[in-house]
């Protein structure tokens, strides 16, 4: 009998028009950057150059924050809550009428299958902006005094990962306050930052409120410590998340940060077993594992680790890897070779330092950059690959023998952004919930997002919170915060 | 019906059943159904499609069951599943004829010598409120008759109050009572209420001896669902995994858009795998399903959509 | 022989107050305050104070808030109690009424700021969602010099209210008040680690509260030197330390605090699960 082979489904390009080049966008236009300088965006896919976009220097991000703050005391910061709030709508309501192209864009830019930014990432962007457009004019209500104001100007900087879906949630909220923002995308992935800003034009957004500018490290540096920014908000590692704490040490800027995760993901021996292994497998291959929050730390009890791992390792065979724009991709490719070059190292040392990996049978294509998914049995917390955040496709399997064991492993980490428990025992749920120093705690679940539902880390992940009411709290300066 | 060893003992008891069925994993609801949902999302084209289509036409158990069956009705159902499609010689016949037992002896008639299966709900369908005793006589009335596979209903009613032991003394007794006839095991899942139920109902009727376990009796709502059948499909990879005895599985009630079969081929080729993607393990309790098969077929093969006219109404 | 006809006071032996008890510095120094010695706080110190206060944070956070609101209203009791104490120790009658209250008020929200601060939380899908504040963990304060009681209770009393412990380090010019603050406590229900009171040099030993990755976040109220309160949160960034810069303008203690003080020492934990049968 001839096996079920799914045929080629690739969403269609066509919907996509992507320049060969991209402006800074700056005070509602696009703009060279003043130095000349640019970049090329990639698809990780194919290696093929998508765009060559324009990198801002010191001097263009200058003229962003310029552009902000004049956007914030003429027109942003004085409009009334209603008003911004209509904007915010406008954005939310042209995203999902734009959903389709903006899903291809993302997927071709940073290689994450089309199966979830079309199902996950856009839907949640659309839904994020309408959730804040909503806030702009109840923000007296939001329990942060009764006359919150805006901070001013915010500096952004967000990650590769989730580009459209991060520059939502920082972008949303900051304008439902009242701010205007200077945003960096990831360096590998601007082209759908530099599309929200056309949406931005096609909503007739005031020119300032928001600026994207392009560009790697140096352009966020500049972002984060130029003197005329109020604000930081930064997603993205712990390593640079330190640096940034230290740098607007003594300034009066806020910060909020959103770091890196080890997150544990607690399988009991009660857990509905089925939807475990699908937890496990969301935990950690969704979006490549290229997650802050991903369940990379699989806790098992060991009195059901064969069934879990003999259950785990079938489906894993069923994933299919390849082509993000087959609508059939579980896993796409990996952002780009930096990254993959990282995953791989980091796996190398975990097999040298004796666990052992595997891999369903799986063939990778032959141009692009590209990782199986990996699990790792025979780990202990004293592996690296236990300890470090590898942002990969890459699962460390520990086993414990009582809750109370489980709880100290899972919280046995300098981070505290998630964690994941299986048990069909409600109790065990809320007393493991309790003991679990993590910021979001998925439980018989995982890697669940709302723009309703607060989100952020403990200990090293970061402060602050993005997302729900709380996400405003970053973005007001109140009574409570004198 | 022999299993191996690790479940000789389970159902030896009431209390060893009981604690058998009640210890197996449970079934998250919302986990389950987004499972059933992603699964939803694959995008089956072009030559996967086609093979896909034709394989669910060799599932299908055309079915009818309204009292106002006769045997011309039958008859007439026959030659569709002989021929599908009469314009097209290459279209396979379906997996089997599935009536009530008094028609049994005009479908083994008319399907005689075609290899397609003569099935029969017997046991007092669809709601099997009848003393054991008449359930044996309609199955054995059935057999009799020249029926070779058997669609028995449990008792809803014994299960739902727990009374496991007796529930798999019924399914047992029709086993017997089957002969050399193929067992299908009605669960009617909707009636069950929960995918925990559905597990163990699944998980009983295996160990009883069922040669399938299948949904729904097509009388009740909802009928197959598409997560009711990943949690059925999930038991019995489970059962083979624990026993070696591959147990299939039928979907039956509300399926009848081509597009739905093919979602649940990808679900048994990714849940159970693809030793299941054949008719002996796994059915589709259709009568409408059929003609919308025959559509898609048509419409890959032509490239240009058909109308309903020009499928036989039977 | 003359015979001495006044009695001579017994002084008091200001002294730190670490995991319950009252230990001298363990470099034993002291430094003179009014005539007084005081001791010397060192690092070691610092050390064992975050020991101690990592000790008392389980029990202490998972104590019910009913309970940490009791014992917190005793503790006001005592302070309370202790009101001519103060007075003599130059806090001023208002500000030691105003200490009370604040306590008191403190001591209130303990099973209310949840409600306040958490949320249930109407997501897109079949999912129970809840926000539920949980005690950052160790904070470290440096008081403020300006109010040495009513300012002291001003930060204490909101981080310890909602579960945290704490290390502070008193005023480094009116440390009595703390030190005898201590003394409140130690003779309360509070339990032996949920706070302690180091007196000394913030020159010296800010850094090292800065600089351990068992400190979860720090109160830099009391600095006003701004290099000092720039170098501190540099070091804390290190450890992604959660850090309050020092108010840019004097606070006036006795206003209405609101709920801030407390808020930022509080993370939120977000509990998804699915609702089904």
């Amino acid at each position: 009998m001839p096996t079920f082979e799914y045929a080629p489904a690739p969403e269609s390009r066509a919907v996509v028009d992507i320049r060969p080049w991209y402006g800074l966008f700056i005070d509602g236009g696009f703009v060279e950057s003043a130095e000349g300088d640019a970049f090329k965006s990639v698809n990780p896919a194919s290696e093929e150059v998508l765009a060559e976009v324009a990198e801002a220097g010191a001097a263009d991000v200058d003229a962003a924050v310029r552009a902000a703050r004049s956007a914030y005391q003429t027109v942003w910061g004085r409009m009334p809550g209603r008003e911004r709030a209509k904007y915010l709508f406008r954005i939310a309501r042209i995203i999902a009428e734009r959903s389709r192209e903006l899903a291809v864009l993302e997927s071709l830019d940073n290689g994450k299958p089309i199966r979830e930014s079309r199902d996950v990432d856009i839907p949640q962007v659309a839904a994020h902006f309408f959730y804040y457009a909503g806030w702009a004019d109840k923000l007296g209500y939001a329990g942060f005094g009764g006359d919150p104001r805006p901070v001013g100007v915010a500096g952004q900087v967000i990650p590769w990962n989730f580009p459209l879906l991060m520059l939502a949630w920082k972008i949303a909220p900051a304008l439902a306050c009242g701010n205007t923002v200077v945003l960096k995308p990831g360096e590998t992935t601007p082209l759908s930052a530099l599309r929200f800003a056309e949406i931005c034009q096609q909503a007739d957004l005031p020119a300032g409120v928001v600026n994207i500018v392009p560009g790697a490290g140096a352009t966020g540096a500049a972002v984060v410590n130029h003197a005329d920014v109020d604000k930081v908000a930064f997603t993205g590692s712990t390593e640079v998340g330190r640096q940034i704490a230290a740098s607007v040490a003594g300034t009066r800027k806020r910060v909020t940060l959103e770091l890196g995760g080890k997150a544990a993901n607690i399988v009991f021996d009660d857990a509905p077993i089925d939807q475990a292994v699908e937890g496990i497998v969301n935990g950690i291959f969704f979006n490549q594992g290229h997650v802050c929050c991903a369940g990379s730390r699989l806790l098992v009890q060991e009195s059901v680790y064969d069934e879990v791992l003999a259950s785990l390792k079938r489906r894993m065979a069923t994933l299919r890897v390849g082509d993000p724009l087959d609508k059939n991709t579980d896993i796409g490719a990996i952002n780009s070779s930096a990254q993959l070059e990282r995953i791989r190292t980091l796996s190398d040392i975990g097999a040298a330092e004796g666990a052992e990996p595997w891999s369903p049978p799986c063939e990778l294509p032959e141009r692009g950059y590209w990782f199986a998914p990996t699990i790792f049995t025979g780990v202990t917390q004293a592996h690296r690959i236990a300890r470090e955040e590898i942002f990969g496709p890459v699962l460390s399997v520990l086993t414990f023998r009582t809750p109370a064991e489980a709880v100290e492993k899972a919280n046995n980490t300098p981070y505290g952004l998630s964690a994941g428990i299986w048990t069909e025992k409600g109790s065990r749920i809320l007393s493991v919930a309790d003991k679990l120093r993590a910021g979001v705690v998925w439980a018989n679940t995982f890697n669940k997002f709302d723009p309703t539902s607060p989100f952020g880390g403990y200990k090293e992940s970061g402060y602050g919170r993005e997302g729900g009411r709380h996400g405003l709290e970053a973005y007001l300066s109140g009574a409570d915060h004198a | 019906m022999t299993t191996t060893a690790p479940l000789a003992d389970v159902a030896g008891s009431d209390a060893a059943l009981r604690a058998f069925l009640h210890g197996l994993p449970g079934v998250d609801q919302v986990g389950a159904e987004q499972r059933a949902a992603t699964l939803a999302t694959r995008s089956i084209k072009t030559t996967a499609k086609a093979w896909a289509l034709d394989l669910a036409v060799r599932m299908v158990d055309l079915t009818t069951l309204e009292g106002a069956d006769t045997p011309g009705k039958v008859r007439a159902l026959c030659a569709k599943a002989r021929r599908p499609d009469p314009a097209d010689p290459g279209c396979p016949p379906v997996a089997a004829v599935c009536v009530y037992p008094s028609l049994v002896a005009t479908a083994a008639a008319e399907l005689a010598g075609s290899g397609i299966h003569v099935a029969s709900v017997a046991t007092a369908f669809p709601s099997g409120q009848a003393p054991l005793e008449a359930k044996l006589a309609d199955t054995t009335a059935a057999v009799a008759d020249g029926a070779d596979e058997i669609d028995m209903v449990i008792n809803r009613g014994a299960f739902l109050t727990g009374r496991y032991r007796h529930v798999y003394e019924e399914i047992a007794a029709i086993r017997q009572a089957c002969g050399s006839a193929h067992l299908k095991v009605i669960l009617e899942t909707g009636e069950l209420a929960t995918y925990d139920n559905v597990r163990r109902a699944s998980w009983l009727a295996m160990l009883a001896g069922a040669d399938f376990i299948k949904t729904s009796t097509g009388k009740v709502q909802p009928a197959a669902t598409m997560p009711v059948t990943l949690v059925m499909l999930e038991a019995a990879r489970d059962f083979h995994a624990a026993s070696g005895r591959r147990v299939g599985v039928k979907a039956a009630g509300g399926i009848r858009a081509a597009k739905d079969a093919i979602r649940y081929l990808v679900m048994v080729n990714e849940t159970a795998g693809e030793a299941w993607l054949s008719p002996d393990h796994f059915r589709f309790g259709a009568s409408t399903l059929l003609n919308d098969l025959l559509m898609q077929r048509t419409r890959l093969a032509t490239g240009h959509y058909s109308g309903p006219d020009y499928f036989t109404l039977d | 022989m003359p015979e001495q006809t006044t009695r001579l006071a017994v002084r008091k032996t200001y002294k730190l107050f670490i995991g319950g008890r009252f230990p001298r510095s363990e470099s034993g120094r002291t430094y003179l305050v009014h005539d007084t010695n005081v001791a010397l706080a060192s690092r070691k110190d610092i050390r064992d104070a975050v020991v101690a206060a990592r000790a008392a944070a389980p029990a202490w956070s998972g104590a019910t808030a009913y309970h940490r609101g009791q014992i917190l209203y005793r503790a006001a009791e005592m302070l309370e109690g202790r009101r001519d104490e103060f007075i003599a120790l130059e806090c001023g009658a208002d500000d030691v009424d105003a200490a009370v209250d604040r306590w008191v008020w403190y001591a209130g929200w303990s099973d209310k700021v949840a409600q306040v601060y958490g949320n249930a939380n109407p997501v897109a899908g079949p999912y129970f969602n809840l926000t539920a504040p949980e005690p950052t963990g160790v904070v470290g304060v440096v008081a403020p010099d300006d109010s040495p009681l009513l300012g002291l209770v001003s930060v204490v009393a909101p981080a310890i209210v909602t579960g945290n412990t704490v290390v502070v380090l008193a005023a480094e010019n009116a440390p009595l008040p703390a030190v005898t603050l201590a003394e409140v406590l130690a003779t309360s229900d509070v339990p032996g680690g949920v706070v302690n009171i180091l007196t000394g040099r913030v020159t010296e030993t800010g850094g090292w509260l800065a600089s351990h990755a068992d400190v979860n976040a720090l109160d830099l109220t009391g600095v006003t030197d701004p290099a000092l309160a720039a170098a501190l949160e540099q070091t804390a960034a290190q450890t992604l330390t959660r850090v309050r810069r020092p108010p840019g303008l004097p606070v006036d203690w006795h206003a209405d605090p609101g709920v801030g003080r407390m808020t930022w020492l509080l993370e939120t934990k977000t509990v998804w699960h699915p609702k089904g049968v």
